[in-house]
């Protein structure tokens, strides 16, 4: 049993935030005249409740009035009418802590860092297929690769290095030929990613794109609001048509086949009008994750969409699980295993998959001791 | 400010969203969830329009004009991501538009004809939901719903209700009652304001279609109907006729048509609820209250004063509602002097109103297990059943009601719209307080759809304090400011569930353009004052019918007869397990 | 702590306290009850519907009790990036339910949460207060298996019980 992060629970975790803010009440950094200036600063802290789309600002707004998090159109905007209907400023927690660095360096060194259109460093969170992962602040403008390569030691060895998806769930996935480009907001904008969260999730080879924009259609089902129909309707029919396209045989209708050719246009149209659409910023970029997929990983999208394959062998339907027979010791464990009831045999023989059965849910694979199932 | 809409010039004015600016020159934005007056939701985004210079497309519901603007809102990409956005909606709703009550007047399926829609183009098909037909009053399809929020905003912001809300997030949004739960379960009041706003027919009356035309059909039956004062002055526009006039007697016609053996007029119980109330009302007066009385013909109010403040309910009237009324004397005196079997009665109402479906089945308005109104169409239903029999109701010859029950006075006529209750009381509290009959005819404080009206009356050395509350929520405000100690004086009230009173009821002619209601509820109030202005017997106790009713039958208001007939003794609804709150 | 107990902290009566107090009254309760729900709703003077529509927005918010292990299952990217999905799959057909429902026995009960924020560790999985990084649909059978364990030890003993009736 791997225990590598201590036991934390959430309510230790805001005592700690309360003794920061207990500290700098007692350093004179917040109350009534702080540092004897007469200006009054105090710091609430506020803990969601989990909602993804509270990151727009005008649900988190209501969120912390008590309703629901659901954005509500702009203008007005917060500065003009925000919380409890009064003038709000609202900012990152990474801006927040960009201050102490900003006011101890001064105003021009802090903007010597960086490009001219974004000044200053940026938090990465570094994790997916890779060697060293965790939180990294680079200059903004720093090459991609050097991130990935240099700072985080590149994917794991023998693997190769597919994709980095950077900017959370609104952000985009990049391939190899991409990693020179700087990361600020203007170019990364230019190749359908965005700065956006600072999450940076390698990939190698054996990650399938498909797959990822699959993921990440269906995050947003599950974290949007669902007010706006674009976002909500939208991102619906967008997972659907990447859901039919891993889609294999036995499960597809008539009219399946034309639907999954006709995926990849339908695509980019729905993507279009959901970013022309949507009432705020999630469902604006809710596309990226697929436009940019198939930007840059289209003969992936039509491997899946014209000859049922998925390269990576992660689509499931489209995989073809077999058992070689001289390998299979008939010890039953993958019969056992498999929820669809496919694998027949009696003990001490070979085992068969029945393919008609077969959900590809990859049991079996992970089950068999002695390495006998083969994937195609 | 100037700019440019559609290739025209336009001035706009400060504050004016691209949707205001365009209505006023005449460019035509669809909507779904608009609601004017209340602060735009930009949940539909079907009003979207392009604007130049910017880089998504703006709705125009809440974005605000700015000068220099120049608005296409038809451009081909605006035209193209509305098409897509119907496509959307249809793809996760269910494709029974020929069955669907709503048809014809489902503003969805007007947008997906206008935007030429011909197939379901988008692979995921509809989440479904169960019905809710837990409500005696409506039925809830959450499968129709496309969450535009209007009836979460009619509930909450127009009635102060609030039954409903959105619940869970992203894809699986739905609207529902509290914990998921049943309409019967929840604070609804049945009212129906839900439904008129309701885009498609997600939320429709609980029809009863089927068991007046059974009865119909039953030789054994004796069928009556009786019609509420606001039924014939919008059936006209259900029936795709202009608004604003009185059908009354071609009503009366076309209900004989229909075969209906006694066709009775509302307007008579409304009288008698007058007689009964005012009495009452002068007897609290005289005896020390409790005070100020509350009126008690809007079935919606009555039930939210017994969930949600029942300390209240020694002030409400006790009289029942006049459909209540006009159902026990039917039951009761009128099968007497016919010689019929109240069982054999099938006794029909015709109601702007879905909360009049809900009062019906009380169980202290039966007696002996009979209920004494056994069936309540609203003004649509009985439409829809004009229209099956393909009766033009412009063209019948009128007919008068069938008497006594089909008298009344043109005071029992203004019960169908806001104030018209306390104008039609005080005619008649006058003779009870002055024991003279020349009380001011109209009283123009309580006259129009403000939300509270005050006014004072000195007859007979009392000095009357009244006010109108037309809307719940109004209501509510009003209780607040009594509460505070605002209106110490004030003895009576008259209480509308529905804004506007019965006029807009949610029993009424759905419209597909929300933007209107106000005037439209205008010009029906109009028409049944123009009916009390042109009336000869303009006080409700000189019906001479309602006269012939207390002199054979209950002898006179308050009497025991009449309290065994006409009033209820109220009781809070309590539940243990959800309190309705 | 009693749900009353717990609105008492509460004095004040505006809107914002509403998922403060959700979040405290879960904390308590472990889950929000019916009655909870409802206390909630009068002690703000808001409709129950409101309180039930911010309730079931959040992630945060459960209706029914948890099991005594609560199985959660990250399925951020990075988690899903790692095999997450297998993951939780080799869940389900353990425990032989869906996310967000609790085994008959009341021992386990599966959430799945959007990040738990540890995408370094990924893929991660929490099962009560322990955490487990790197976790493989293979590793998923001797979780399980331990945290019964531990049940069973804490589980009286048959003299114990006796001792208990007597």
């Amino acid at each position: 049993m791997l225990r590598r992060t201590p036991r934390r629970k959430p309510r230790s975790r805001r005592r700690w935030h309360e003794r920061a803010i207990t500290q700098a009440r007692d350093c004179g950094l917040l109350g009534a005249d702080i540092l004897g200036s007469g200006r009054r600063l105090e710091v609430k802290i506020k803990q969601g409740a989990g909602a993804f789309v509270c990151g727009e600002e005008t649900a988190l707004i209501h969120s912390i009035e008590g309703q629901r998090g659901m954005p509500r159109p702009r203008p007005p905007y917060p500065v003009t009418r925000g919380l409890f209907g009064r003038p709000t400023v609202i900012n990152n927690v990474e801006t927040m802590a960009n201050l102490p660095g900003l006011f101890r360096m001064g105003p021009e060194a802090f903007a010597a860092l960086g490009t001219a259109g974004s000044k200053g460093t940026k938090v990465f969170a570094l994790s997916g297929q890779i060697s060293r992962t965790g939180l990294v602040e680079v200059a903004m403008g720093e090459p991609l690769r050097r991130i990935v390569e240099e700072i985080g030691g590149g994917v794991p060895e023998g693997h190769v290095f597919k994709a980095v998806q950077i900017g959370g769930p609104s952000g985009g996935c990049l391939p190899g030929p991409q990693l020179d480009i700087p990361v600020d907001y203007e170019s990364l904008k230019t190749v359908g990613a965005m700065v956006g969260s600072g999450g940076l999730v390698v990939m190698d080879e054996r990650a399938c794109m498909v797959d990822v924009a699959r993921y990440f259609m269906d995050f947003i089902q599950r974290e949007g609001c669902g007010k706006c129909i674009p976002c909500r309707e939208g991102t619906r029919q967008l997972l659907a048509i990447l859901d039919s396209l891993g889609r294999g045989r036995r499960r597809e209708e008539p009219a399946g086949a034309l639907e999954r050719f006709q995926g990849l246009i339908s695509l980019e149209r729905l993507a279009r009008v959901i970013q022309d659409s949507s009432l705020c910023g999630l469902g604006q970029s809710a596309r990226n994750p697929v436009l940019s997929t198939l930007r840059w990983f289209r003969a992936e999208y039509e491997a899946h969409a014209y000859d049922r394959r998925c390269p990576a062998k992660v689509c499931p339907e489209l995989l073809l699980y077999e058992i070689e027979e001289d390998l299979c010791n008939g010890c039953t464990v993958c019969a056992r295993k498999c929820p669809a009831e496919a694998i027949v045999g009696s003990r001490k023989s070979p085992h068969h998959i029945i393919a008609e059965k077969c959900r590809g849910c990859g049991s079996c694979l992970t089950a068999c001791p002695s390495g006998a199932i083969k994937v195609s | 400010m100037q700019v440019t809409i559609n290739n025209r010039p336009a001035e706009a004015r400060e504050g004016e969203t691209i949707l205001e600016l365009a209505r006023r020159e005449g460019h035509a934005i669809p909507t779904l969830c608009h609601m004017k007056g209340l602060l735009p939701s930009g949940a539909c985004r079907i009003c979207v329009v392009e604007v130049e210079g910017q880089k998504g497309l703006l709705p125009a519901c809440s974005h605000p004009v700015q000068d220099g603007m120049v608005i296409q809102t038809h451009s081909a990409r605006a035209v193209e991501t509305r098409k897509t956005l119907v496509e959307l909606l249809l793809a996760n709703h269910p494709d029974d538009c020929l069955y669907c009550v709503r048809s014809g007047t489902c503003e969805l399926q007007d947008l997906a004809r206008a935007y030429g829609v011909r197939r379901r183009r988008w692979p995921a098909g509809l989440r479904h939901h169960s019905l809710d037909v837990s409500s005696p009053a409506l039925v809830r399809d959450p499968d129709k719903c496309i969450l535009c929020g209007k009836c979460v905003r009619a509930c909450e912001e127009v009635m102060g209700v609030a039954a409903i809300d959105f619940t869970h997030g992203g894809s699986w949004t739905v609207i529902a009652p509290a914990y998921g739960g049943d309409l019967n379960r929840s604070p609804c009041i049945g009212c129906g304001q839900c439904i008129v706003v309701c885009p498609t027919g997600a939320l429709r009356e609980r029809s009863q279609l089927d068991r007046v035309c059974a009865a119909l059909a039953d030789p054994e039956l004796t069928v009556v109907i009786q019609h509420a004062p606001a039924v014939s002055v919008s059936i006209a526009e259900e029936l795709d006729l202009p608004g604003g006039q009185d059908f009354n007697p071609q009503l009366v016609a076309a209900l004989r048509l229909l075969g209906f053996e006694y066709v009775f007029d509302t307007g008579f119980s409304a009288d008698l609820t007058i007689m009964e109330e005012a009495a009452e009302l002068v007897r609290r007066i005289k005896l020390g209250g409790p005070l100020p009385m509350f009126t008690s013909c809007s079935p919606g109010w009555v039930r939210w004063v017994e969930q949600a403040r029942p300390e209240l309910l020694p002030n409400l009237s006790t009289c029942k509602s006049p459909q209540q009324m006009m159902g026990a004397v039917i039951k009761s005196w009128f099968a007497q002097r016919k010689n019929l079997d109240p069982a054999k009665i099938f006794s029909v109402s015709v109601m702007p109103c879905t909360a009049k479906k809900a009062e019906a089945g009380r169980p202290e308005h039966a007696r002996e297990g009979r209920a004494d109104v056994d069936a309540v169409l609203t003004v649509r239903e009985l439409a829809r059943l004009i229209r099956q029999r393909g009766i033009h109701i412009q063209e019948l010859k009128p007919e008068h009601a069938d008497l006594p029950l089909g008298m009344r006075s043109t005071a029992g006529r203004l019960f169908g719209g806001t104030g018209g209750v306390m104008e039609a009381a005080l005619r008649t509290a006058w003779i009870l307080l002055t024991g003279e009959d020349s009380p001011p005819l109209r009283v123009a404080a309580l006259h129009g759809q403000d939300g509270v009206k005050f006014a004072t009356i000195e007859a007979g050395g009392v000095k009357l304090q009244v006010a109108v509350a037309n809307g719940l929520r109004h209501a509510q405000t009003l209780l607040g400011e009594i509460a505070a100690g605002k209106h110490p004086e004030l003895q009576f009230v008259e209480v509308m569930t529905c804004p506007g009173g019965c006029v807009g009821g949610g029993g009424q002619p759905i419209h597909k353009d929300g933007e209107h209601a106000l005037e439209r509820r205008q010009e029906r109030i109009n028409a049944l004052h123009r009916i009390d202005d042109e009336g000869m017997l303009r006080r409700s106790h000189r019906n001479w019918a309602v006269n012939e009713l207390y002199r054979e039958f209950l002898g006179e208001p308050l009497s025991e007869k009449s309290h065994e007939l006409l009033h209820v003794h109220r009781t809070p609804v309590l539940d243990e397990e959800d309190a309705l709150v | 702590m009693s749900i009353e107990q717990v609105l008492a902290r509460h004095p004040g009566r505006s809107r914002d306290h509403l998922i403060p107090l959700l979040q405290e009254l879960q904390q308590e309760l472990g889950f929000l009850s019916r009655p909870a729900i409802r206390q909630v709703a009068e002690h703000l003077g808001l409709p129950a519907s409101k309180v039930w529509g911010v309730a079931t927005f959040y992630n945060q918010f459960r209706f029914q009790p948890r099991g005594r292990f609560p199985v959660v299952v990250c399925r951020g990217t990075a988690c899903h990036v790692k095999g997450s999905a297998a993951v939780l799959a080799a869940l389900q057909h353990e425990l032989k339910i869906e996310p967000g429902a609790t085994t008959r026995d009341g021992l386990f009960s599966l959430e799945v949460v959007a990040c738990i924020g540890a995408c370094g560790l990924a893929p991660v999985i929490a099962v009560g207060d322990d955490y487990h990084a790197g976790v493989t649909p293979q590793q998923v059978g001797r979780i399980l298996a331990d945290c019964r364990r531990r049940a069973a030890e804490d589980a009286p003993t048959k003299a114990a019980v006796e001792e208990a009736l007597a």
